[in-house]
């Protein structure tokens, strides 16, 4: 039993740590903590469900054009309304991201209602491909933890080996000597929530088969995905994935074992309890703050 | 142009500046001390739950917006203090027993919730109190002694004695209490400690070199705000009649956020401005369609586009973009605004 308890563990925690992902990039490039990424998600995920459905187009063909929104949508918060803040402070940009994340909420039960509905991916969950005593792992949970695996690699090397990666973390270690060097800082910012928000789509298109497809279904990885990232220090890329496969392991143990009722509130409770000790996260380097 | 240089530093620290906010005051007491004998309960109704939510607004502007720290768990706050009145009240307790109860207990939490935000700032601080808003849901809806997750009836308050309906005597309660409460507060931000909280939002590393000591303002700064935050939850329970945990969700403390934001961070008059202008949104969005002009283009819009049964959503469209347009645009919020007019009048024509 342990063993299915740590392998549902492993594919929560591959959605906690990407949507964590997707928090740290724009957080890395700006500070930001953006509210709105889990609603960016459900929306892309529902892009996807209108071109399967729709559409009747072919699984590819239909995340091609989710990224792609996805891309434009996060790069219409920045451009649209994080660029035009005057004087920002964090708590203005809180205030602006959970104002979006309000206004797609809005639009998504707007359009779609509040019906939930069913997306279809290739892979599915009741399909089992390992089946060894009573260890069961299905297509869904198996695709779930390569794709997670698979960004997760690809945003290692985009951030650490290219050259977008190195001017976004030029601009976000010294904005003016960045700009010295003629990278464009507003145009890098713009990229990281777009890329962010392709993340966060992703993470969405993978959770919406396991818990319906509707408008508030990224409510709850959201902010397990921000815990995750929290708990394994925002900045840090490896803390973020590890903090999101511990925050899946401490909720499914306890959940099992002691009182699935409590699972959610004990592992924000756990969280609260290390921040206490460890005030920038468990991988988090310490900043010391000048007047 | 009649512009009062003020001369002594005594004069910062005044309650009215002159006499002509004294007025007004006035004027505005007597207005809403009269009301109940012209409108319909169903007008006092909406002004309870504008008082209601002005006292949680002032606790938490003096928390984010003087102190400068976030709490994205203030209905966690209204909750403690919401079902710690309904049960003293059960128990035979009178109101001013209950009422004061409430705050307490949702004191105590706030600075048990104060403890390990000390050391946080930013998201950690926002995850922290989060965390705090979402157990405390969870725990109250575990309990069966108070109605668990189905949600108990309050009780009504004995207000017999006053000789006036029920409705309109719990209207003069809250509105006296949230009179008090703002008067206090204004008092409050000019004191001593109301200034350490403001330097310590400004830079706590600089308050802390000049002898401020911030784990003791902090705490107070989370205590304050947690019991008016309970305060207005005792009210809040009273004035619905029927409570549960879903009451004080996640949502609830982003609204109360927003009321802040909208008024104004930092002034006392920008949390009752937030508060009357939320509240009244609120309402009035919830029933968009009836708006002239831009209710009936929404309706055909939404009848070409979208999902017509759906409209009632369309209230999150505008919530969310009036929270975006004010920080962009106005960022010290309504109570910026009248600020601004109130110099152009008073510096006019110049």
């Amino acid at each position: 039993m342990i063993l299915q308890l740590i392998i549902s563990s492993i594919v929560a925690g591959s959605i906690y740590a990407l949507m964590g992902l997707a928090m740290s990039i724009t957080y890395k490039a700006s500070e930001i903590p953006n509210f709105a990424q889990g609603e960016m998600g459900m929306v892309s995920t529902y892009i996807t469900f209108v071109a399967l459905s729709s559409f009747g187009m072919s699984f590819l063909p239909a995340l091609f054009f989710t990224l792609l929104f996805a891309f434009l949508l996060g790069v219409f918060l920045e451009f649209a309304f994080i660029r035009r803040a005057k004087n920002p402070t964090p708590l203005s940009f809180i205030i602006i991201t959970i104002g979006f994340q309000l206004m797609l909420y809005g639009f998504a039960g707007w359009k779609w209602g509040a019906d939930q509905r069913r997306l279809d991916l290739p892979f599915s969950e009741t399909k089992t491909i390992i089946q060894a005593g009573d260890v069961t792992i299905s297509e869904l949970n198996l695709a779930t933890v390569a794709i997670a695996i698979l960004m997760m690699g690809g945003i290692y090397l985009l951030l650490n080996k290219t050259k977008l990666g190195l001017a976004m973390k030029a601009s976000q270690q010294n904005e003016k000597a960045a700009q010295i060097n003629g990278i464009s800082t507003k145009r890098i910012l713009a990229i990281s929530f777009g890329i962010s928000s392709m993340v966060g789509a992703i993470a969405g298109i993978l959770v919406a088969p396991i818990i319906t497809l509707d408008p508030s279904m990224m409510w709850d990885p959201l902010l397990k995905g921000f815990a995750a990232a929290v708990l394994g220090g925002m900045k840090s890329l490896v803390g973020v994935v590890i903090g999101g496969f511990m925050l899946g392991l401490i909720e499914n143990i306890f959940g099992f074992y002691i009182s699935i009722e409590f699972k959610s509130v004990v592992a924000f409770v756990i969280i609260v309890v290390i921040l206490y000790f460890k005030p920038e996260g468990l991988f988090g380097k310490h900043y010391v703050r000048k007047v | 142009m009649r512009l009062k240089l003020k001369q002594d530093y005594f004069e910062d620290i005044e309650l009215f500046e002159d006499r002509v906010p004294i007025f007004w005051s006035v004027v505005l007491l007597g207005f809403l001390f009269a009301l109940p004998f012209f409108v319909k309960s169903y007008y006092l109704t909406i002004l309870m739950l504008m008082s209601v939510n002005a006292i949680v607004a002032l606790g938490l502007n003096l928390l984010v917006g003087n102190t400068g720290q976030i709490s994205l768990g203030h209905a966690g706050f209204v909750a403690i203090g919401a079902y710690t009145a309904v049960l003293l009240t059960k128990a035979g307790a009178p109101f001013i027993v209950s009422f004061a109860a409430a705050g307490v207990v949702a004191a105590l939490f706030g600075i048990l919730l104060g403890v390990p935000s000390l050391k946080l700032e930013g998201p950690y601080l926002a995850i922290a109190t989060l965390a705090f808003g979402l157990a405390v849901t969870v725990i109250i809806g575990r309990m069966d002694f108070l109605g668990g997750r189905m949600g108990v009836s309050v009780p009504k308050l004995s207000l017999k004695w006053t000789g006036l309906k029920y409705d309109t005597s719990l209207y003069y309660l809250i509105i006296i209490i949230t009179i008090l409460l703002t008067i206090f507060t204004r008092n409050f931000v000019k004191s001593r400690i109301g200034r350490a909280f403001q330097a310590i939002r400004d830079s706590d590393i600089a308050a802390s070199s000049i002898g401020i000591n911030l784990t003791k303002y902090k705490l107070l700064s989370f205590g304050l705000s947690a019991t008016y935050a309970g305060l207005a939850g005792a009210l809040w329970a009273f004035y619905l009649g029927f409570i549960s945990p879903t009451n004080f969700n996640f949502i609830l403390s982003i609204m109360f956020l927003a009321t802040i934001v909208v008024g104004g961070l930092g002034f006392v008059g920008g949390s009752i401005m937030g508060a009357v202008v939320m509240t009244f949104l609120n309402i009035q969005l919830e029933n968009i369609t009836d708006v002239p002009i831009l209710g009936s283009l929404i309706e055909k819009f939404s009848e070409a586009f979208m999902m017509h049964s759906a409209i009632s959503n369309v209230s999150w469209v505008f919530t969310g973009l009036i929270l975006i347009l004010i920080v962009l645009f106005e960022p010290m919020g309504l109570y910026g605004i009248w600020l601004r007019v109130k110099l152009y009048w008073k510096t006019w024509p110049f």
